[in-house]
């Protein structure tokens, strides 16, 4: 025998391989990390075990030893230890490994038993893969295909069952396909903490209903419809639109809060058609809000911005920037940079070059909403603490920008550069906004953009690469979806050309170029590039920000530092 | 390489007065204008085409109207000049398919596009697109050329159907709700 592993790995035996997994893994994901596939579709890694699928059956053994003595009892054609193996086969969801576990599944018998499962599951299942949305993405479809047996012994009529159940405003649910895994019902009742699921009646009949009265509303409901492993649950947003196969995945970071839970942005051909969780065990495990999932249609709304603007007019973008510009030189000394805590950490690290060749002072604005303890943090801006990273703030944002309008009244500032942010909504009436001259980057239109004396549409979200830092101190990264509409520019290309027109030294237009630049000027960031950012981000050190009074209460991998 | 001067024969008597030739032309000329005709007066005639002739694709309907496409986009999918572009929609709760649940709102083949290699027939799930005998697509503008939904539906027209799935489905559902 070789030397006993740490106390905390146990060595299993899984289809001859052998391994040592931490203790309290259960046999699927020891088989995982050998390469061996058991299909299940009950078990989530995240989600309680109930094993009521009996997908995951595995032959279960262990070294035999005589009862009396203890000694090893040895096999004497193979020279080895001999392995008594239970007789029946057993779930590996709910069985956790023990030293010297044996697994076998790739038995005759362990083949008969998934064949079995598949065919029962397939009994009343409806051939809808045609008009499923799960089609293409469905747990049922790949195993029927590597596990089943490939044609039908059943000459019954199926069990017919509503099709068009409205669990919740987003939810949708078909009986008729649902498998009865209890996914679903587990994930309200654990993670979001909304118990509103349950199954009734019995056998065929079972089906998945609210409790009385109650309704699929919380705002984690469709991490349900992700769950399912078949098409049973559909999002009401994205049922019908498009097969899951023509969308192409960009991984992103969901902007309505600091608690940044990362994202897939699912989009065919420049158009955006579902948001869904990408899985990070740091931040957001495998889910993310609702709330979340419906910003892409921002990129689409009625209200974006479409053109550069001077004074109202269509302008060229060489026009717009020399004009903001020459409003620059004229209130050389009493310009102010207004930032956003929604903007990329690229971006605030441009804004603060501005700030600097302006010699202009820099706010934010901040947002409050109420955390939810989960993912949805009650800062409601994705990127403060880029703010604080890239040094283009030193203290926390107020809502309101009352230094600034102050400074707008008493003539100290005339001139104001407002960086994504809609000043309106930062606390400034209609009059404050007449009396200076706005430089507006934006989205969508507002009193804001429509006071600009210099307007330069940008881009979202999901039509540009960047980073923020959430709320752990975790940059994390996300990708261009979809092309930004026409009459609209990077971002990072707009800072950089007002840089250039307010007589700062030439600022990077691009993510290469202004990482090199951060990679320089940062300690925290030294050494990196765009592209080395991890796939699930890079802890930064808190402890230089530790003193600032930070909003968010607990929530989902996150505990507030004590104050 | 040496040049090699190959001497002329003289020509014959025959072959210096052409008549032979012309005769012999003559003689191919006359046996064709007496032979059966091998041409179609195309477009007042046409040609009998052989089964499995895979002309313009169309959307069919089955034998009671129902438009069989459930817009599952498989042929959309296959298609390798990327002729079909597909948007799917949802049949309305209270239509009499409403069991059927989906159905394209609008459905283009670009038929400048297509090479008729009927892999879209092949692939559907619902028997719902078929290559048939059409084969004369013509038109004066790219627009022209491209066959929208109800143009296909009225290429296509009706085809007996063998499995009536949906019907089945329908009274699947029938029997189950007489049960209780």
């Amino acid at each position: 025998m070789s030397a006993a592993p740490p106390t905390d790995l146990v060595p299993v035996t899984i289809d001859g391989q052998e391994i040592a997994v931490p203790k309290g893994t259960n046999v699927i994901e020891a088989a995982r990390r050998v390469g061996v596939d058991v299909p299940f579709y009950c078990y989530h890694p995240k989600l309680s075990v109930v094993g009521n699928c009996r997908m995951c059956l595995v032959e279960l053994g262990q070294p035999a030893v005589d009862l009396a003595t203890k000694a090893p009892v040895m096999d004497p054609v193979t020279g080895r230890q001999r392995i008594d193996w239970i007789p029946r086969p057993q779930i590996g969801c709910a069985t956790n490994v023990t030293p010297g576990l044996h697994v076998r599944t790739q038995t005759p018998q362990i083949k008969a038993c998934r064949e079995g499962v598949m065919e029962f599951l397939l009994i009343n299942h409806p051939l809808d893969c045609p008009i499923c949305d799960q089609a293409g993405e469905c747990k049922l479809q790949e195993q029927a295909t590597g596990y089943g047996r490939g044609y039908s012994r059943f000459i019954e009529q199926k069990n017919v069952k509503p099709k068009r159940t409205q669990l919740g405003p987003r939810v949708m649910l078909d009986d008729e396909r649902c498998i009865l895994c209890s996914r679903c019902i587990r994930f309200c009742k654990e993670i979001a903490k909304d118990d509103v699921l349950g199954f009734t009646d019995r056998g065929s009949y079972s089906t998945l209903t609210c409790y009385p009265g109650r309704q699929l509303t919380n705002n984690y409901s469709l991490n349900t419809v992700d769950l399912c492993p078949v098409g049973a649950l559909t999002s009401t947003d994205f049922r019908f639109k498009m097969r899951v196969w023509f969308l192409k995945q960009t991984p992103g970071i969901d902007p309505e809060s600091s608690a940044g839970a990362n994202t897939v942005v699912w989009s065919r051909e420049g158009v955006i058609y579902r948001i869904t969780p990408r899985d990070n065990d740091a931040v957001n495990d495998s889910w993310m809000a609702d709330s979340g999932r419906e910003l892409y249609k921002q990129v689409r709304s009625p209200g974006r911005l479409a053109g550069v603007r001077v004074a109202g007019t269509p302008a060229a973008l060489d026009a717009a920037v020399a004009q903001a510009g020459e409003l620059f030189r004229a209130a050389a000394g009493r310009v102010a940079v207004v930032g956003s805590g929604r903007s990329s950490v690229e971006e605030q690290w441009l804004t603060r070059r501005l700030t600097e060749a302006l010699q202009a002072p820099a706010w934010l604005v901040s947002r409050v909403g109420e955390g939810d303890g989960l993912l949805v943090s009650a800062d409601r801006n994705p990127n403060v603490r880029g703010a604080l990273v890239t040094g283009l703030i030193r203290s926390l944002p107020t809502q309101r920008l009352d230094e600034l309008t102050a400074a707008i009244d008493a003539g100290r500032v005339t001139t104001v550069v407002a960086v994504g942010e809609d000043l309106a909504a930062a606390g400034l009436t209609r009059a404050q906004l007449a009396k200076v001259k706005i430089v507006h980057l934006g989205t969508a239109a507002s009193p804001t953009s429509e006071a600009s004396a210099v307007l330069l549409p940008a881009l979202t979200l999901y039509e540009k690469a960047g980073c923020f830092v959430n709320q752990q101190f975790r940059l994390q990264r996300f990708q261009r979806a979809v092309p930004g509409p026409a009459g609209a520019h990077d971002d990072l290309e707009l800072l950089a050309r007002l840089i250039g027109a307010s007589g700062g030294a030439v600022a990077p237009a691009d993510l290469a170029g202004v990482w090199r630049e951060v990679a320089a000027a940062l300690p925290a960031l030294a050494g990196r590039t765009f592209t080395t950012v991890p796939d699930l981000g890079l802890a930064l050190d808190p402890a230089p920000f530790a003193g600032l009074p930070f909003i968010e209460g607990p929530g989902l991998h996150y505990t507030p530092a004590k104050g | 390489m040496a040049v090699v001067p190959v001497a002329r024969p003289p020509l014959t008597l025959a072959e210096r007065s052409y008549l032979p030739q012309i005769a012999a032309g003559l003689r191919t000329t006359w046996r064709h204008l007496v032979r059966p005709k091998q041409t179609l007066e195309y477009p007042e005639q046409r040609p009998a085409l052989p089964p499995g002739y895979r002309g313009v694709p169309t959307l069919v309907r089955d034998p009671h109207g129902r438009e069989k496409c459930v817009s599952c986009q498989l042929c959309e999918f296959v298609c390798p000049p990327k002729a079909i572009r597909i948007t799917p929609g949802e049949i309305a709760a209270d239509a009499t398919t409403a069991h059927v649940e989906k159905a394209p709102k609008e459905f283009e083949i670009d038929m400048l596009r297509c090479i008729y290699c009927g892999m879209c027939q092949e692939v559907c799930p619902e028997e719902a697109i078929w290559l048939q005998n059409q084969f004369s697509m013509t038109g004066t503008s790219r627009e022209e050329m491209v066959n929208r939904k109800d143009r296909l539906y009225e290429l296509g027209g009706t085809l007996p159907d063998q499995h009536l799935k949906w019907d089945r489905k329908a009274a699947a559902e029938q029997a189950g709700n007489d049960l209780h």
